[in-house]
């Protein structure tokens, strides 16, 4: 259960930010956003791995690069040992059939003009799933599968609630009888009630169909449910991975203890002592030296501002990528 | 344990269909009843027009409008409304040849820029840029003079020129409805770029641009019947509007209704055609 | 709820009407509240809790009808004129909204937008409105404010715009802030950055706040007293603390056993079954008795009231769960 599945080593990816015509007059250096900045991570078999983070950090740039919609600017992802991105690879669209994706928004994820009926049969007969004879009874298989109601096929997006809309998505990553699916923001647009039937059926899916899972979402509380594992990503970046429950109820780098404490809590007498973080997530288009989180620190020291930590793994705890982790926590 | 016993959300009572929506727009009802009619006489022109249009008769030349005659003779004495009635031929043809081409060929151009981008977009822009500068219909003109008068020659002056304009339309709404996660979920699901242009993205792309072909249609029927007038385009003794609005201007204080009639269709026409292109801007539009 | 309520909603009534339909946006709603306190209006997306917050401030009668009653320190606003109101929006009671880009004109700096509200709503002079405005951004924790009042905009970042908007609202000293999901689009490190300034400066000012949001864990941490809103009705009201550990009505239960705290980790979360009802198409009975388990033939066929069933606790149901030892409390 524990193989391997897929390899991301030291990903990166900047996009270039267009000049203005005064910066070409005055000859400034064309600027990029860095979104990654050497992701390094392996996904398992069986496993659903959790990808927390604020807006802006990476975390939806890293969902989309694993299944090509952007190319990294460099670093590699591998998937049963083949580079995805390699020349012989991008042609194959096995990839596409076995890697998987889900969208936050669940109004455009959809293509407005086809019903979830053509929606199905187009994934299905392109990846040549079934012979045209199965396709109908397929549809009604898989309408089955994710809940909706077998009239659900004649019907346009339009007609359907947000939640609905989202199971049709899911839907449609099923057809192809995928192996990893990644689910960003999945849930994030639903209201709470919808959103709990979503993560259930997802959690369901999963143990039938051993599905591996990578599920990119800003609410921690969902995260810690659904995850095996989690990683905290911070400015493109990963600053701590680990198993769940331990990352949750003992976070290791200072960042990831921020974060945590931030989420309010359901109990009104549970005030916590919220680790107030200075400032704000500073922009992708000039990352800090150092550590990147330096600025926002406040363990912060003259190494955090010079050299950049690497992950490496604390005792009875994941990896943490921080220059005092074992400081920081011996107080906690 | 999780039985979601989903119910669909009533789409505001019972959605009415497209047509239904159709049938309460007037404007749009109006333009549907002027094109239509304009159809059939352009389809069956011998069967409307009381007269052979091209029939000479000496005996009965610039005559007022009559019971014989409601439109008046011309100066050949040929009955005006039979002229009048035969242009629908070539204007509704005009309207459909001058336009199709250009549409075809500027949304495909402008699907394929607007989902590749990077340098045919670059050049696409400039070429652009080079064709709109230039008045529109200057340089049909001057296209017409290269390749000689005619109606071929001007359908095809008039689509070198045009196709720009839906092209460039259309790249815009490509790139927008790119922003839609549902052509992300395409490329996602490894469906191929033909696929995903046309049959995801292009249905949903094109309203604006078939919206812009009525508009278009009026005129190029203008534009058609301006080449007429001017000598380029259709040539007498083919009945066109544009033709017959030139053949009766030596007479314009003496027979008026020779000039005036077929300038009367030219408008009747392309309201019908704007009309029906206000119309559809909102019937196309996807619900929800 | 305490001795002097500045602000009463009373059965409060607001309409939309979409071509021959007319939409029941919200039912009766009523609550009241005190200087210094913060009542939370909580519910899914349709529930009636931004327009409940839009027809306190007469914003929501440009597009329906509003029946009831809102009275502020004891007058009526439901019938004021557009010009009387206007001289209470923003000098007395003030409003902040969820998308801090779009609440503020990204053509003029940020010290000109302080500065003119402050010009409306006080008799400051040119020299005092300027200093009060640095006060201001000083206050809601933008650093260096004097340099940045000459900044646009779109030179801040989402957390900085809100507190941006924060200070424009609370610049002439109001009695009262109306915050329609204010952190709704921010980070969570950010949002308790930004609930912690509000509840200050309520506190500091002794300004009451009324906070629309959709999320539990805010109404938590920052109310006093909450309603809990389904279909455009108030289906439970009362003390957060209440309300939220014993939830009476099965929405609310719902409400709270969707959200997955303290629950093993992947493990089936509780769901309410099926989805919040379509204005539209509204049930004859109660609006949450399709998607209840403890609904019963009467639920389905008449609309349960709001009622008392605690001192300062009410509930809309026939079939309340079960009181515990903590509603004593």
């Amino acid at each position: 259960m524990t193989q391997t599945v897929m390899k991301i080593e030291d990903l990166h990816l900047s996009f270039p930010v267009s000049r203005t015509l005064l910066d070409v007059v005055q000859r400034k250096p064309g600027k990029s956003v860095n979104a990654l900045n050497g992701v390094s991570l392996e996904l398992k078999q069986g496993e659903t791995l959790g990808v927390v983070g604020e807006s802006g950090c990476g975390k939806s740039t890293l969902a989309r690069c694993i299944v090509r919609l952007y190319p990294p600017t460099s670093g590699q992802i591998h998937f049963d040992d083949q580079d995805i991105f390699g020349a012989q690879a991008r042609k194959d669209r096995t990839y596409n059939r076995r890697v998987q994706m889900m969208f936050q928004d669940p109004y455009s994820s959809l293509n407005p003009r086809m019903t979830t009926g053509d929606i199905l049969a187009e994934a299905l007969r392109v990846h040549e799933m079934r012979p045209e004879a199965e396709i109908a009874p397929r549809i009604a298989e898989l309408l089955d599968l994710v809940r909706l109601p077998q009239d659900a096929a004649e019907k346009l997006p339009h007609e359907f609630s947000g939640g609905q809309r989202q199971r049709i998505a899911i839907a449609r990553a099923l057809a192809v009888e995928p192996e990893v699916l990644i689910a960003d923001e999945l849930v994030s647009a639903l209201d709470v009630s919808v959103q709990a039937q979503v993560v259930n059926l997802l959690l369901e899916l999963q143990e039938r169909l051993h599905l591996t899972i990578l599920f990119v979402a800003h609410d921690l509380r969902l995260v810690r449910h659904v995850s095996n594992r989690v990683a905290v990503i911070y400015l493109g970046r990963i600053v701590e991975i680990g198993d769940s429950e331990t990352l949750f109820s003992a976070p290791s780098h200072p960042y990831s203890q921020a974060l945590l404490s931030a989420a309010p809590s359901l109990d009104p007498d549970d005030k916590g002592a919220a680790i107030q973080l200075e400032g704000e997530l500073p922009s992708p288009l000039n990352v800090p030296p150092g550590c990147p989180f330096h600025v926002r620190c406040r363990h912060v020291t003259d190494q955090c501002r010079k050299v950049i930590p690497e992950l490496r793994a604390l005792e009875g705890r994941g990896e943490v990528a921080c220059h005092h982790a074992e400081e920081i926590n011996q107080h906690a | 344990m999780t039985d979601s016993t989903v119910t669909t959300v009533k789409a505001s009572k019972v959605a009415p269909s497209r047509v239904q929506l159709a049938l309460r727009k007037p404007g749009f009802m109006i333009g549907v009843i002027i094109i239509g009619f304009s159809t059939l006489l352009a389809v069956f022109p011998s069967f409307f027009a009381p007269y052979d249009p091209n029939f000479i008769d000496y005996l009965a030349v610039r005559q007022a409008p009559s019971w014989a005659h409601p439109f008046g003779t011309d100066m050949l004495g040929r009955d005006a409304l039979s002229r009048v009635i035969h242009a629908y031929s070539v204007n509704m043809q005009m309207a459909v040849l001058a336009t199709v081409f250009a549409l075809t060929i500027g949304v495909v151009v402008g699907a394929l820029v607007g989902y590749y981008r990077g340098v045919a977009d670059m050049i696409f822009g400039r070429v652009v840029d080079a064709i709109i500068t230039f008045p529109f219909l200057v340089l049909v003109i001057a296209v017409v003079a290269v390749l000689g008068p005619g109606l071929i020659n001007m359908y095809i002056a008039i689509t070198v020129v045009g196709w720009v304009y839906y092209a460039r339309l259309m790249r815009a709404e490509v790139i927008a409805q790119m922003g839609n996660d549902y052509a992300s979920a395409g490329i996602v699901m490894g469906y191929s770029d033909r696929r995903i242009i046309f049959r995801h993205l292009l249905p949903n792309a094109i309203t604006p641009v078939i919206v812009y072909w009525m508009t278009d249609m009026a005129l190029a029927i203008l534009l058609g019947s301006s080449l007429g007038y001017l000598g380029l385009g259709a040539q007498p003794p083919q009945a066109e509007w544009g033709v017959l609005i030139a053949e009766g201007r030596n007479f314009i204080t003496t027979a008026w209704w020779l000039s005036l009639m077929p300038g009367i269709a030219i408008v009747i026409t392309g309201l019908g055609f704007s009309l029906i292109g206000d119309g559809l801007a909102d019937l196309l539009r996807p619900r929800g | 709820m305490t001795d002097h309520p500045i602000l009463e909603v009373e059965n409060l009534c607001t309409t939309f009407s979409r071509g021959d339909t007319a939409l029941p946006a919200v039912r009766d709603v009523s609550f009241s509240l005190g200087k210094g306190q913060v009542q939370g209006l909580v519910g899914e997306s349709g529930s009636g809790k931004s327009v409940t917050l839009r027809s306190i401030l007469g914003l929501a009668r440009h597009y329906g009808e509003v029946r009831g009653s809102v009275r502020w320190q004891g007058q009526e606003l439901t019938t004021m004129t557009e010009r009387q109101l206007r001289k209470i929006r923003g000098r007395e009671i003030a409003m902040i909204f969820q998308e801090p880009m779009t609440s503020l004109n990204p053509l003029l700096t940020v010290g000109t937008q302080l500065t003119e509200t402050l010009k409306a709503h006080t008799d400051l002079g040119r020299k005092a409105r300027r200093d009060r405005a640095i006060e201001m951004l000083d206050h809601v924790g933008i650093p260096a404010a004097a340099s940045r009042l000459g900044e646009y905009p779109h030179q801040f970042s989402g957390g900085m715009r809100q507190r941006v908007m924060i200070a424009i609202a609370l610049a002439a000293s109001p009695k009262l802030l109306l915050a329609d999901e204010p952190t709704t689009a921010l980070d969570v490190t950010i949002q308790a950055q930004i609930l912690d300034l509000i509840l200050k400066l309520a506190d500091e000012m002794s300004m009451g706040v009324v906070l629309v949001t959709h999320d539990l864990g805010v109404v938590a941490q920052t109310c006093d007293t909450v309603a809990v809103m389904y279909a455009g009705r108030v289906v439970e009201q009362g003390y957060v603390r209440q309300v939220l550990r014993t939830p009476r009505h099965p929405y609310t239960e719902g409400l709270m056993r969707s959200v997955p705290q303290d629950v093993p980790p992947r493990t089936q979360l509780y769901s309410v079954p099926g989805t919040p009802p379509s204005l539209f198409s509204l049930p004859d009975g109660c609006a949450f008795a399709p998607r209840c388990q403890a609904a019963s033939e009467a639920c389905g066929s008449a609309r349960p009231m709001l009622q008392d069933i605690a001192p300062g606790r009410q509930t809309a149901c026939f079939h309340p769960l079960p009181a515990t030892q903590d509603d004593a409390a």
